[in-house]
């Protein structure tokens, strides 16, 4: 599903964020990304969304080589991909619903398809009852939710995550490991970038370990290897 | 485009104007000024090069007949003109008509030359006519050889002074106006930053959830279109007021004279046309130019 070939990134102030990854994730998996901050975790991240693209090198996200793919192919490219943030990155002025239907209506999809699917998305990640409601009138867990229901709405095969639990207390994380969980078993690839050392160890996944632009270890139901 | 999303994209753009509010109403005014300035030049320009062609065309040579000149003489000359190859008519004129146009064209005051009808100092004329105005003065110079031709005037100069005239101030107009284009398609460029910034979040969800950058800057694109618009509005009402009034005072003036004003249909209709077209280009062109650099596309 995400191949990546011997790729590099040199950021125009001469950092080195990437430096020859190789790495191949299958369809299904669910694999996290661990690491100390500025060892390029963000940066594996982004190019996986093509937010940054590499400098050389291949990446292979189903069946797209994001490497040579013109910019205005990049918007039907992300279509087929959710991705959650540390921020939630909702719109403050739209209701739950709204904030979920606007990834549909940005696609141009009927309105029909739209009022059955967000309330679908809702259903599963438990917040259809608080749908009129606004970002604001919730908790950081209930943002985050929102989120997640948006970035699933358009079915990705991939979901890629930068931290997602990173705003939210313990328990609050692992509600939305539970839903992650969920969306996984449905055949979603998951890529989550982490500092949370307990998730990690308990909610035992495969393990990439980013530092100085390389992996250092990739191990399959790895541990977290690092002194939070 | 589906009509669902023109509308959404139009709703969007209101909302925009909208929520700024004062942006908008600069950018509005400084559109307004723009062309207000543009269509009075504009129909200025256009009326005082009717003016000349009028003029132009009806320029004609005067050829003054001696005073020694018999009948025969002059019935010779007359014919000698007439034979030029680019002559079109040849008019005769007595000194006792020419006095009487004088005294008519002086109107109360014309009556002191009322003593000369006794001893006319006047000459025969003979008005000729060319084809075309630019052979004017190949025909005037022409006559000037034939004998009994005392004088020969033709107003080529006067013509030549009011096309320089009309040529200065179009150049001069022309700068201000292109001045003032860039002053309104900067501050519409700047209303449009402004509600991009506002929207940068969005923008930055619509970007990740998979919108074209089409369908981003649609509604910029028609902020612009209408904050252009809007622009022309009132300098259109005005112009077209304001000619109304000066199209009567003006017209009643040049009664009877062969010069006239642009009608008021169609050439209101081209002005209207004209600024509206104008409005929309520099809005357009303002919001293009500031949404090219924010979604580096």
């Amino acid at each position: 599903m995400i191949e990546m070939e011997d790729v590099y990134k040199k950021y125009p102030n001469g950092v080195v964020a990437a430096n020859g990854i190789n790495v191949s994730i299958k369809q299904g998996e669910f694999v996290y990304v661990v690491g100390p901050s500025g060892a390029g975790k963000s940066t594996f991240i982004k190019m996986m969304y093509r937010e940054e693209k590499p400098s050389k090198g291949a990446i292979m996200i189903d069946g797209v080589n994001l490497a040579k793919l013109k910019e205005s192919k990049v918007p039907i490219f992300r279509r087929n991909l959710g991705v959650v943030f540390q921020d939630f990155k909702l719109l403050p002025k739209l209701t739950v619903y709204e904030n979920v239907a606007f990834a549909l209506e940005v696609i141009e999809e009927g309105p029909k398809y739209i009022k059955k699917r967000v309330m679908e998305v809702l259903d599963l990640v438990g917040l259809k009852h608080k749908s009129r409601m606004l970002p604001t009138e919730l908790s950081g867990g209930e943002q985050q939710r929102v989120s997640i229901a948006r970035s699933i709405v358009n079915s990705p095969k991939v979901m890629i995550a930068d931290e997602p639990t990173g705003n939210l207390d313990p328990e609050t994380s692992w509600e939305i490991m539970r839903i992650f969980e969920e969306i996984n078993t449905r055949g979603t690839t998951i890529v989550m970038a982490t500092h949370n050392r307990e998730i990690v160890n308990t909610i035992r996944h495969r393990v990439i370990a980013i530092e100085n632009g390389q992996i250092i270890r990739d191990e399959q139901r790895g541990d977290y290897g690092y002194e939070s | 485009m589906k009509a669902r999303t023109i509308r959404r994209h139009i709703k969007e753009s209101l909302r925009n104007l909208g929520r700024n509010g004062w942006m908008t109403f600069a950018s509005v005014s400084a559109v307004t000024v723009t062309l207000m300035l543009v269509g009075v030049f504009f129909v200025i320009m256009m009326n005082l090069n009717k003016v000349a062609t009028d003029i132009e065309e009806d320029v004609r040579i005067r050829v003054h007949v001696d005073i020694a000149a018999t009948e025969e003489d002059q019935q010779a000359l007359k014919s000698k003109i007439q034979q030029i190859a680019d002559v079109d008519t040849v008019e005769y004129s007595s000194k006792e008509a020419e006095l009487d146009n004088l005294i008519a064209s002086l109107g109360e005051e014309g009556e002191a030359f009322k003593l000369f009808e006794q001893d006319n100092p006047l000459y025969d004329v003979f008005i000729v006519k060319t084809k075309e105005p630019e052979q004017l003065e190949k025909v005037a110079k022409q006559i000037e050889k034939f004998e009994f031709a005392s004088k020969v005037k033709y107003g080529q100069d006067d013509v030549n002074k009011l096309f320089s005239f009309i040529k200065t101030s179009r150049n001069v107009g022309l700068i201000l106006i292109v001045g003032l284009l860039f002053t309104a398609m900067f501050l519409i460029s700047n209303t449009i930053k402004i509600t991009i910034v506002a929207r940068r979040r969005e923008i930055e969800i619509m970007r990740l959830v998979g919108a074209t950058n089409s369908f981003i800057r649609w509604p910029f694109f028609m902020e612009g279109i209408m904050i252009g618009i809007l622009g022309s509005v009132i300098p259109i009402v005005l112009i077209s007021t304001l000619y109304t009034y000066s199209y009567d005072y003006i017209s009643a003036k040049l009664e009877g004279h062969f010069i006239q004003l642009l009608e008021m249909n169609p050439f209101m209709y081209q002005v209207a046309g004209l600024l509206i077209l104008l409005g929309a280009f520099i809005g357009i062109w303002g919001s293009l130019m500031s949404v090219r650099k924010f979604l580096k596309i």
